[in-house]
């Protein structure tokens, strides 16, 4: 059977329940009852939870073989807490684990040895990279993983779809009765929204920290009536891999182009009026929009209403400038971002629910008008890929790319025509992560696409004089150049299920086979 | 025979790459300046000169460079690699040469007898490519004049700064006094010769500020352009370069005016109390060419 994005859903995944994706907003009106998690109530009697280590935490939990743990990924590369969970796992000798992971990536090598030698045989995760994702798409793993968006993440939660049994949220601060912060530590993350929905619906949390403070720790992103038990270590993560000293302005003349182009689209549509609202990523050419926006908006005598999402330094300088009126931050790129979450009462955090779950009453970026993303490839179809490389390997992060898309009143990719010898603008993605649907504009180096769903969008930017080509054009400029890549080899195994965000099937990845060279 | 319109094309913007960097020279008329200048002579390696003319070979023949002009700077006369570059810059098809460290009307003799050569094995049209000179030392500079002189397909000499600052022995530091003299005699021979003036690079790429103001100096001092290392320095270049909307107006009126009194036998007259006759064409002309360039002017002449 084919979802709405011509993808082949294998007949198994419908045998086992999994829906083809019909589109963005097939899932109206939906029902449904939300699940609770199992709690113990606190022993009135003990004034704290902390605990010894992370042995002791595991035994007093009651872990056993097949649960689910969940991480966040709010300390990025700079992570401990997986490794450091996971070796007490291998050396305690569990096996058949399931991990929930935000997002994972190349701070916690030890993964993939576990799913190399089955102590982990379930991940669902929004990024997966490096030695993670070859060992996933090498067909090591023994279930089918679930790739699932920021949002789509939690509605699983919600609906039951992932049982958390223990939660591992690592935290800069935290006092002895399980109030923990995202700052106030030796390594800060700012805001933990990433791990407020996990500690609310697992049925077990358990809070590490490096910094033990006072009772109460407030303000706190985690409330201590979600926690169990608290641990302190030596080390949470590497404050450098954390956080930079502050997200880097490109000098790229091509990411420079793309960006001033970006702006110039965004300046010629009906959205782009006082009080917008914004969402961008910290890569080249979104910083460099966020940037070039200040000359427009001071210029235009407007200013942006708010701005959701991740956070950067150059996005507070826009708000200390008056030229934002406030941002609802989910995640914290840089010590400029994190030193004025909560400092600045107009940048505060909210949870990944309120930023992007699809299955509440109304997410923030429900009422988004503008998204600057990137994109590994796109298609004639403007179907956008993130997940996966030019070799067919998991090496990349849904995140919350579909969930915006989906909601912003425009999206805009912004990327290079071709990186190195890899075309970006292609005839299909190796996989769809965010379905064409979703992708009003493509604004690359060798010039501007519009969706033509969005004819409204194409008569704007036709008078205001900015030039755009049918996307096929773009196609064949990017082959004409580097050529017309084979198609990738994949074996018929499903490795990892591409969730969308309603929870249906967006697309599958499958096992790579071994690199050969083709006869003709 | 070369065309003056070749010759005299706009090059406000002159922009240096190395040809050994295939992700330079692949799509960087992307950025839109008026030329570019493969380098073969500094930003490549003495043992890469050949690599680089192979890169340099195969770009030309197969990249649509969308009607940006392809310069080729050249090794230096006495290095034993500036007839390769020549062979192969011709047989590739490119627009003109950048004779590097030209001193004198000689140097230019020189070249153009191994491009007419090289036109001859390679069957371009003989006379086709076109020839610059970039002065480097203070003997150059005095030889302005001959050097612009020197052949039928020179369009224009360039200034380098780097080599002549050396040669001067000063720093730069001084806010561009100490190439004042040299630019004054540069840009005076090249209008004396009816070519076109170029000035040096600016290499401080963070210095956006310092680099807008050495482009309105060289601007006003009658400069026709200016070498650039970085696709960042381009838009202000021709923005500085960008004439106002009150002297494009200007410059159609006159335009319309010189015409239509011609078409009535009509040589000299007044407009707004001022006499204009022929004379003033060429700069209305220019100055509409400018607006063009710079996407200002989208009437009919």
């Amino acid at each position: 059977m084919k979802n709405s994005v011509g993808r082949e859903i294998p007949r198994e995944l419908i045998e086992q329940g999994w829906q083809p994706y019909q589109g963005k907003d097939a899932y109206n009106g939906t029902e449904f009852q939300k699940v609770g998690p199992k709690i113990k109530v606190a022993d009135q009697g003990s004034e704290e939870k902390v605990l010894n280590s992370i042995e002791e935490a595991i035994r007093a939990c009651g872990l056993k073989d097949g649960m689910t743990l969940s991480f966040h990924h709010h300390f990025r590369d700079g992570d401990y807490i997986v490794e450091t969970v996971m070796r007490e796992i291998v050396r305690l000798g569990f096996r058949d684990m399931k991990l929930a992971c935000s997002s994972i990536g190349s701070a916690a090598p030890i993964v993939a040895d576990c799913i190399e030698t089955g102590v982990v045989t379930g991940l669902t995760t929004s990024g997966i990279r490096d030695r993670i994702g070859e060992a996933v798409s090498h067909g090591k793993l023994k279930d089918i993983a679930i790739l699932r968006t920021h949002g789509g993440r939690i509605r699983a939660i919600e609906q039951g779809k992932i049982h958390i049994d223990v939660a591992f949220v690592g935290a800069p601060s935290c006092d002895a009765y399980g109030n923990a912060s995202g700052k106030g530590g030796k390594s800060n993350c700012g805001s933990l929204s990433y791990a407020e929905i996990d500690v609310m619906y697992a049925d077990q949390v358990v809070v590490i920290t490096d910094t033990l403070v006072p009772f109460p720790n407030k303000p706190s992103h985690i409330e201590g009536i979600y926690v169990d038990y608290v641990v302190e270590v030596n080390e949470i993560g590497n404050p450098k891999k954390i956080a930079s000293a502050a997200a880097r302005m490109t000098t790229n003349p091509k990411d420079l182009m793309i960006a001033e182009d970006c702006v110039r689209v965004m300046r010629a549509l009906p959205y782009f009026v006082d009080g917008f609202s914004f969402q961008t990523g910290v890569g080249g050419p979104s910083i460099a929009t966020t940037i070039f926006l200040r000359e427009h908006l001071k210029e235009l005598g407007i200013k942006i209403g708010w701005i959701v999402g991740g956070v950067s330094t150059h996005m507070v300088n826009l708000m200390k400038e008056g030229l934002v009126g406030c941002i609802a931050d989910v995640q914290d790129f840089d010590l400029g971002a994190i030193e004025s979450l909560g400092t600045d009462p107009r940048h505060f955090d909210i949870s990944v629910s309120e930023y992007a779950n699809p299955f509440n009453k109304g997410a923030f970026i429900n009422k988004l008008d503008f998204v600057i993303l990137s994109a590994l490839e796109i298609d004639t179809d403007f179907n956008v890929n993130v997940l996966t490389g030019s070799d067919g390997v998991l090496r990349g992060a849904a995140g919350g790319h579909p969930d915006t898309a989906a909601c912003a009143k425009c999206c805009i990719i912004v990327t290079p025509l071709v990186r190195g010898r890899i075309p970006t603008v292609c005839d299909r993605v190796v996989t769809v992560t965010t379905a064409g649907d979703s992708i009003d504009v493509l604004v690359t180096d060798h010039g501007i696409a519009v969706n033509p769903l969005r004819q409204d969008l194409i008569k704007h930017l036709n008078a205001a004089g900015i030039e755009h080509v049918d996307i096929h054009t773009l196609r064949d400029k990017a082959y004409s150049i580097v050529g017309q890549p084979d198609d990738i080899q994949f074996e018929d195994r499903v490795v990892a299920i591409v969730e969308a965000r309603d929870g249906t099937v967006m697309d599958v990845v499958r096992q790579v086979k071994p690199f050969s060279i083709s006869e003709d | 025979m070369i065309s003056t319109d070749r010759k005299n094309r706009l090059r406000r913007s002159m922009m240096f790459l190395s040809a050994q960097r295939p992700n330079l020279i692949r799509d960087s008329y992307l950025f839109a300046p008026d030329s570019l200048i493969f380098d073969l002579e500094d930003a490549v390696a003495e043992n890469q000169k050949d690599s680089a003319r192979f890169s340099l070979y195969h770009a030309i023949k197969n990249i649509d460079y969308h009607g940006v002009e392809r310069l080729v700077r050249i090794n230096a006369l006495d290095t034993p690699h500036w007839q390769e570059d020549i062979r192969v810059s011709v047989a590739a098809g490119i627009d003109g040469i950048r004779i590097a460290k030209c001193e004198s009307a000689q140097d230019v003799h020189t070249v153009e007898t191994a491009v007419a050569a090289a036109e001859e094995e390679f069957g371009r049209p003989i006379g086709s490519v076109l020839l610059m000179a970039a002065l480097e030392s203070p003997l150059a500079v005095l030889n302005a004049l001959e050097i612009s002189k020197a052949s039928p397909r020179m369009f224009g000499i360039a200034l380098s700064g780097g080599d002549f600052r050396r040669c001067m022995r000063t720093t730069g530091k001084g806010g561009g006094v100490d190439m004042f003299t040299a630019r004054g005699l540069m840009v005076l021979s090249a209008r004396a010769a009816g070519v076109q003036c170029f000035d040096t690079v600016y290499t401080d790429l963070d210095d956006l500020e310092g680099f807008e103001k050495e482009t309105q100096l060289i601007k006003h001092m009658g400069f026709d352009g200016k070498s650039i290392v970085n696709p960042r320095q381009i838009k202000i270049v021709h923005k500085v370069f960008a004439p106002s909307q009150e002297e494009i107006q200007e410059a159609e009126r006159v335009m319309i005016a010189i015409r239509e009194n011609a078409e009535k036998g009509i040589g000299i007259f007044q407009m707004d109390g001022k006499m204009l006759d022929i004379a003033f064409m060429e700069g209305a002309e220019r100055t509409i060419a400018l607006a063009k360039a710079s996407g200002l002017y989208k009437g009919d002449l």
